[in-house]
C-alpha cells in the first residue's frame, strides 16, 4: 500500500519536474529569441549611426577647410582645389520641388481615382499598372530620358513653354541640347508620380465609409464629398506622402546623372544644364583628382543625407500632429 | 396641373445643382485623365524600350562574353550571371535581418522601442541608394577591395527596409484568435512566434522578398563603386567584382559607339521586362494566396 502511494507521488513529482524543466527551457528559449531578434533591430540602428559617422569621417578634410559655408560656395574646380556645394544643392532642390509640383496634382488625382472614383475592377488593374511605373529601374529611365525625353523637350516643349511662360525666370529661350534641369524634372516626375499615387490612395482608403456616406446622404456631389470630407481628413497623410516623394526625388542619382547635363552652374533657366548632389557623386566619385576632391564629395553626400533626414522628419511631424488632432 | 403631370420634373437637376454636378464630373474626368496619363507613360516607356532593345535578343546575347569597348560582338552572359549572384547574396543577408527586425517590432518590442525601430526602418527606406553605395565604399571597399560581398551588403541595405515593412504588415494581419488559442494552450512565446505567427505570414514574406529582389536587381548606385572592376569574361568569385546588368548598361550607354548603345538598349529591355514580369507574378500570387485565406 505504502509503496503504491509512494510510486504515485513519485509520478506526480516526476511530472512536476518535467513541467518545471520545460518552463525553464521555454523561458530560456523566449529570452534567446528575444535577444536574437533584438540584435537585428539594433543592427539597423547601428547602420544608421555608422552611415552618418562614416560620411562625417570621410568629409572631415572638406569640413575642416570650408565649414558649413561649403553649401554656399559656388566653385567646383578639382584641379585648383576649389569646392562648393551650392550648384548641386540648388539643382537637387529645384528639380525635386518642380517634379513635386507636377507629380502632386497628378498623383493625388490618381489616388482619388483608384480609391473612390473608379469601379473596383478598373482600380484592380490600373493600380498595379501605376505601381509598375515605380518598378522600372532608374538606369532604364535614365536611358529613356537621354534618348526619348531630352530630344522631345528640346524639339517640342522648350519653345512653346518659353513663349507662354517666358516672363518667369524658369523658362528661357530654347537651348541646343536637351539635357537640362527641365529634362531632369520630367524624369523625376515619372519616378515620383507612382509613389505619391500609391501612398495617397492608401491614405484615402482609410477615410471611414460612414463619413463619406453621411456627406452623400446630405446631397453632396462626389467632388463635394472629396473636397469637404476626404481631403480635410487626410491632409496630413497626403502631405506626408508628398514629402516621401520629395525625399525620393532628392536622392535619385543614376537617372539624373544621365539627363541633368552635369554643368557646375545654378541657372534659374531650367532649360540650361545643371547638376545635383547625387548625380555629381555618380559622375566624379570613381576618379577623384585629389584628397580634398574626394572629401568634398563625401561632404556632398553628407549634405544629401541631412536633406533627406529633414524631409523624413517633416513627414513624421506632420503625421504625428494629425494623429493627435484626430 | 401640367407641372404635376410630368413626374420626371422634380428629378431633373436645375440651377445650382447643374453647376455642382458639372464641377463634379469635371473633376472625375480630370482624375480619369491623370490615371490614363500614368498608364500611357508606362506604355510609352515599355514600348520604346522594346522598340530599341527587343531586336538585340539572340542566343549570343544571353550567353556571350561582354562586348569589347566599342560594343561589337559578345553578349551579356556574365552580367546576367553576376546580377543573379549579387541578388542571391544580398537576399541571403537581407531576408533574415528584415524578418527578424519585423518579428521583434511586432511580437516582442514595447511600444516605445517599436516606434524607434519603425523610425529607423523608415529612415533606411528613405536612404538614397547613392549614399548607401558611398557608405559601403568607406566601410568595406577602402579596407579590402571591390567585391560581390561589398555590393551585396549595399544591396541588402536597400532590401532590408522593404522586407521588414512588408513583413510587419503581414504580421499585423495574422488573426488575433490564432495567437490567443496558442496562448490558451500554454504554448511558449517563442513557439507561438516561430510556429504559429511566422508560418501564417510566410507567403506574404516570400512575395515581399521577391519584390525586394526585383528592386535590388535594378539598382545601380549601390554597386557602381562597390562592384565595377571586371573584365569581359564570366566571373563568380565573391571576393572580387563580377559584371552586372545595371553597371554594364551604364558602361555601354556612356560609350559613344552605336553598337554599344544598341547593346545597352537590349540589356535595358531584358532587365526591365524581367523586373516587370516578376512584379506582376508576385502580385498575382499574393492576391491569390490572400483570397484563399479569406483575408
Amino acid at each position: 500500500m505504502s509503496s503504491l502511494a509512494s510510486s504515485a507521488t513519485d509520478a506526480v513529482h516526476l511530472q512536476r519536474t518535467r513541467i518545471v524543466r520545460l518552463n525553464r527551457f521555454d523561458a530560456r528559449a523566449d529570452r534567446l529569441l528575444r535577444i536574437v531578434l533584438l540584435a537585428a533591430g539594433v543592427l539597423i540602428c547601428l547602420l544608421l549611426v555608422a552611415i552618418t559617422y562614416q560620411l562625417i569621417h570621410g568629409a572631415s578634410l572638406a569640413i575642416s577647410r570650408y565649414g558649413i559655408g561649403f553649401i554656399g560656395r559656388t566653385q567646383w574646380i578639382p584641379n585648383l582645389k576649389e569646392f562648393g556645394a551650392w550648384p548641386e544643392l540648388y539643382g537637387t532642390l529645384i528639380t525635386s520641388v518642380f517634379s513635386l509640383i507636377f507629380a502632386t496634382g497628378l498623383g493625388i488625382a490618381i489616388g482619388l481615382f483608384l480609391s473612390m472614383l473608379a469601379p473596383r475592377s478598373v482600380a484592380a488593374v490600373v493600380g498595379p499598372l501605376v505601381e509598375m511605373l515605380a518598378a522600372i529601374p532608374s538606369i532604364v529611365i535614365g536611358l529613356i530620358g537621354v534618348y526619348l525625353i531630352a530630344p522631345f523637350v528640346r524639339s517640342t516643349l522648350e519653345a512653346p513653354l518659353h513663349s507662354a511662360f517666358g516672363f518667369l525666370p524658369f523658362f528661357g529661350p530654347a537651348e541646343p541640347v536637351g539635357n537640362s534641369l527641365f529634362t531632369g524634372i520630367l524624369v523625376l516626375t515619372i519616378m515620383v508620380l507612382p509613389i505619391i499615387a500609391a501612398l495617397t490612395r492608401d491614405v484615402f482608403l482609410t477615410v471611414p465609409q460612414e463619413l463619406r456616406d453621411g456627406a452623400e446622404a446630405l446631397g453632396a456631389t462626389r467632388w463635394e464629398v472629396i473636397r469637404g470630407v476626404v481631403l480635410p481628413t487626410t491632409v496630413s497623410g497626403v502631405t506626408a506622402s508628398c514629402m516621401l516623394g520629395f525625399g525620393r526625388a532628392c536622392g535619385e542619382a543614376i537617372a539624373l546623372a544621365f539627363v541633368v547635363g552635369g554643368a557646375p552652374n545654378a541657372p534659374s533657366d531650367l532649360f540650361k544644364a545643371g547638376n545635383t548632389l547625387a548625380a555629381m557623386i555618380v559622375n566624379q566619385f570613381s576618379e577623384p583628382v585629389n584628397a580634398l576632391h574626394l572629401s568634398s564629395m563625401f561632404y556632398l553626400a553628407l549634405v544629401l543625407l541631412a536633406l533627406e533626414l529633414m524631409v523624413n522628419l517633416i513627414a513624421r511631424v506632420v503625421t504625428r500632429g494629425a494623429r493627435r488632432a484626430w | 396641373m401640367s407641372a404635376i403631370a410630368d413626374p420626371a420634373h422634380a428629378l431633373t437637376p436645375s440651377g445650382n445643382l447643374v453647376r455642382r454636378q458639372f464641377v463634379s464630373r469635371l473633376v472625375l474626368a480630370g482624375a480619369v485623365g491623370a490615371a490614363a496619363l500614368a498608364v500611357a507613360v508606362l506604355g510609352i516607356l515599355v514600348f520604346y524600350t522594346g522598340l530599341k532593345g527587343a531586336g538585340q535578343l539572340s542566343l549570343t546575347f544571353f550567353t556571350g562574353q561582354l562586348p569589347s569597348y566599342n560594343g561589337v560582338g559578345g553578349g551579356l552572359g556574365p552580367a546576367l550571371v553576376g546580377t543573379i549572384e549579387l541578388s542571391l547574396f544580398a537576399t541571403v543577408i537581407a531576408l533574415p535581418i528584415g524578418v527578424m527586425t519585423a518579428l521583434f517590432v511586432s511580437e516582442f518590442a514595447r511600444p516605445r522601442v517599436a516606434a524607434v525601430l519603425e523610425t529607423a526602418l523608415d529612415l533606411m527606406a528613405g536612404m538614397p541608394s547613392i549614399i548607401i553605395g558611398v557608405f559601403v565604399v568607406l566601410l568595406i571597399v577602402d579596407n579590402f577591395q571591390q567585391s560581390v560581398i561589398a555590393a551585396a551588403v549595399a544591396l541588402s541595405m536597400v532590401e532590408v527596409p522593404l522586407i521588414a515593412r512588408a513583413t510587419l504588415v503581414s504580421l499585423s494581419r495574422v488573426p488575433k484568435p490564432l495567437r490567443e488559442a496558442a496562448d490558451a494552450l500554454g504554448v511558449a512565446r517563442w513557439r507561438i512566434t516561430l510556429g504559429v505567427v511566422l508560418p501564417t505570414s510566410a507567403n506574404s514574406i516570400l512575395t515581399a522578398t521577391v519584390l525586394a529582389v526585383a528592386r535590388a536587381a535594378g539598382e545601380t548606385a549601390p554597386i557602381l563603386f562597390t562592384c565595377s572592376v571586371f573584365t569581359q569574361a564570366y566571373a563568380v568569385n565573391p571576393l572580387h567584382s563580377v559584371p552586372s546588368m545595371p553597371v554594364e548598361i551604364l558602361t555601354l550607354a556612356e560609350s559613344e559607339y552605336p553598337a554599344a548603345i544598341s547593346k545597352a538598349w537590349g540589356a535595358a529591355f531584358l532587365l526591365m521586362f524581367t523586373i516587370l514580369i516578376v512584379n506582376i507574378c508576385a502580385r498575382l500570387w499574393l492576391n491569390r494566396s490572400r483570397r484563399k485565406r479569406g483575408l
